[in-house]
């Protein structure tokens, strides 16, 4: 078993718009690590938001895809990287980036893997599920960095 | 997370998945079936009851453990999966891969 993450909700320190609190975890390079930081990071989301489905499955799922993206294809799994999870609370958003230490990706140039011949493969479905899970999703210049967003509605 | 093997009497595999199927166990999963398929098994179900959620990386084992099967002339259903699992298979378009009973029962019946 992993060693234990922790993070606390803090009130947010900067001048960001609409945001009241923030969360911060670093998560290692390894996937045993992943479940126990969806769970912490879900604990604190569901407080804060009205429609439990949404974060019971959808931020689980989706916080689940970016881990292991960032862990597995970011950093390659090299124990020297981290993983950043930075959570923004806001009034009718809740915004969760994930960041790796690699070199970035390009996201356009991922397949569409509900076509026929891409069902069959093992791969490919991860960044096209956290957009059918969450209202939104951006990424920055480099593509090391995914940032999920969920509204209150 | 834990995952518990059992042998029917119509010599179907049942590997029921509790908690979740995602990267950090998805290899242990995998590995049981293979285990199971090298000993001359070929019928699979995997049971779905007391599964919380499932990424992509456990999906892509179920596809890839399903060629293997497939391949091996063997058979793997699914089933019991909740409505947020159902919907899962059905926006990535895996309900028309895997053979999917709502109840385990109906599955091992259908062998």
């Amino acid at each position: 078993m992993p060693a234990a993450l922790s993070a606390a909700v803090r009130p947010c320190e900067r001048a960001l718009e609409g945001i009241e609190a923030e969360l911060q975890l670093f998560v290692p390079s390894d996937v045993s690590f992943v479940e126990e930081a969806v769970e912490l990071v879900a604990r604190h989301v569901e407080a804060s938001f009205v429609d439990r489905r949404t974060v019971r499955f959808n931020v689980r799922v989706a916080l689940s895809e970016a881990l292991a993206n960032a862990i597995l294809y970011g950093n390659g799994e090299d124990a020297s990287k981290g993983v950043s999870v930075h959570v923004l609370f806001g009034r009718n958003t809740v915004q969760i980036e994930v960041t790796d230490e690699g070199g970035g990706f390009d996201y356009c140039l991922l397949p569409d893997p509900v076509l026929p011949f891409a069902r069959m493969l093992p791969r490919g479905r991860g960044i096209y599920i956290i957009r059918e899970l969450v209202d939104e999703v951006r990424f920055n210049a480099l593509g090391n960095s995914i940032c999920m967003i969920l509204r209150r509605d | 997370m834990t995952f518990s093997v059992r042998k029917e009497p119509n010599s179907v595999v049942v590997v029921a998945v509790d908690g979740q199927l995602i990267v950090g166990n998805r290899q242990e999963l995998k590995q049981k079936i293979l285990d199971s398929l090298d000993a001359g098994d070929r019928k699979f179900l995997i049971d779905f009851t007391s599964t919380g959620y499932i990424d992509s990386s456990g999906l892509g084992v179920l596809v890839s453990l399903s060629k293997k099967i497939r391949d091996q002339g063997g058979d793997l259903r699914l089933a019991g999966l909740n409505e947020d699992l159902k919907t899962l298979f059905e926006l990535t378009k895996l309900d028309t891969l895997f053979a999917i009973s709502d109840a385990p029962a109906e599955a091992l019946a259908a062998f």
